[in-house]
């Protein structure tokens, strides 16, 4: 069973498909109840702590905004952590504010820096594409050790 | 500062999202409630919030997706159900994360089909998904253009 990140982290298909075909699925959720679970000072609504952004520094410098940092402080160790990705290009899903875009930036360019399997692909569009979109995760998902 | 204590230390929370046109979100709720054990399950418009330990939840999880293999989607969520957090009850409007839900219940259809027509298929056969054309940035001539035609 291999770690797999997924593109977009709160995708509802791709973390069902990494899941039905035998692998682990690495998203946002997964990083929140980390943080929603630990017993420390209150600090809602996510239970970020002032913290987070220092821990973000070991993936954007400095002088990025710390709105980044605290957010690559979520994605970054699950980036280092994965075996494998799934990355959904211009999904309209992953829309947000100028952090959470440059933040989808950073993590793409980590995720295609990192010498692992990888696959992108775009939101199927009709039934045709469907099939080819569920095929090629299927494949991957497979050839990564996954079920048959 | 205030002292945080997690309500539900040690514990999964899954979404069980139910696009079927032969099974309602009521239906897969009876279920669950059958083989809970222990099991939180909470019923809403698009199917189920399941909270528990993680094998429980799996084992519940495993039993109501029987009933529609094809058209019952699940995924992780950080909170527990009702939390006040996150949930409308309390917050008015829809749940921040229900958007993102929303726009791929748009595209299950095609995934449900995907997943049917592929269950015995060579995947050698199928051609690899077109890939879109790269982003075409705005260069900077096109740019000028653009300022000059403002009306001053």
């Amino acid at each position: 069973m291999a770690k797999v990140f997924i593109y977009p982290a709160t995708s509802l298909i791709l973390s069902d498909m990494v899941t039905r075909f035998g692998h682990k699925p690495l998203g946002s959720a997964i990083a929140i109840r980390e943080r929603v679970q630990t017993p420390g000072l209150e600090s809602p609504p996510l239970q970020i702590t002032p913290e987070e952004p220092k821990k973000g520094l070991a993936w954007a410098a400095v002088e990025v905004p710390a709105g980044v940092r605290g957010r690559m402080s979520l994605y970054g160790p699950m980036v280092e952590e994965c075996d494998a990705a799934i990355i959904i290009n211009n999904a309209d899903l992953a829309f947000g504010c100028m952090g959470c875009a440059r933040t989808n930036e950073l993590v793409k360019f980590l995720l295609r820096q990192k010498k692992m399997p990888r696959l992108e692909l775009e939101y199927p569009k009709n039934e045709a594409e469907g099939v080819q979109f569920v095929a090629a995760i299927k494949k991957f998902l497979t050839e990564i050790g996954g079920k048959k | 500062m205030t002292e945080y204590k997690p309500a539900y230390p040690g514990t999964v929370t899954r979404y069980v999202v139910v696009e079927s046109y032969t099974v309602t979100p009521a239906d897969v709720a009876i279920r669950a409630y059958e083989v809970a054990k222990g099991v939180m399950i909470k019923e809403n418009c698009f199917g189920l919030i399941v909270m528990g330990k993680e094998e429980d939840v799996d084992r519940v999880i495993a039993e109501v997706r029987k009933m529609d293999p094809t058209h019952i989607f699940v995924k992780d969520r950080g909170f527990p159900p009702g939390d006040a957090r996150r949930c409308r009850a309390t917050l008015g409007g829809a749940r921040p994360g229900f958007h993102g839900i929303e726009f791929e219940m748009g595209i299950l259809p095609y995934i449900s089909n995907g997943l049917e027509k592929t269950e015995n298929l060579d995947l050698s056969a199928v051609p690899a998904p077109a890939q879109a054309a790269p982003e075409r940035r705005l260069d900077v001539y096109t740019l000028k253009k653009m300022i000059d035609a403002q009306e001053p």
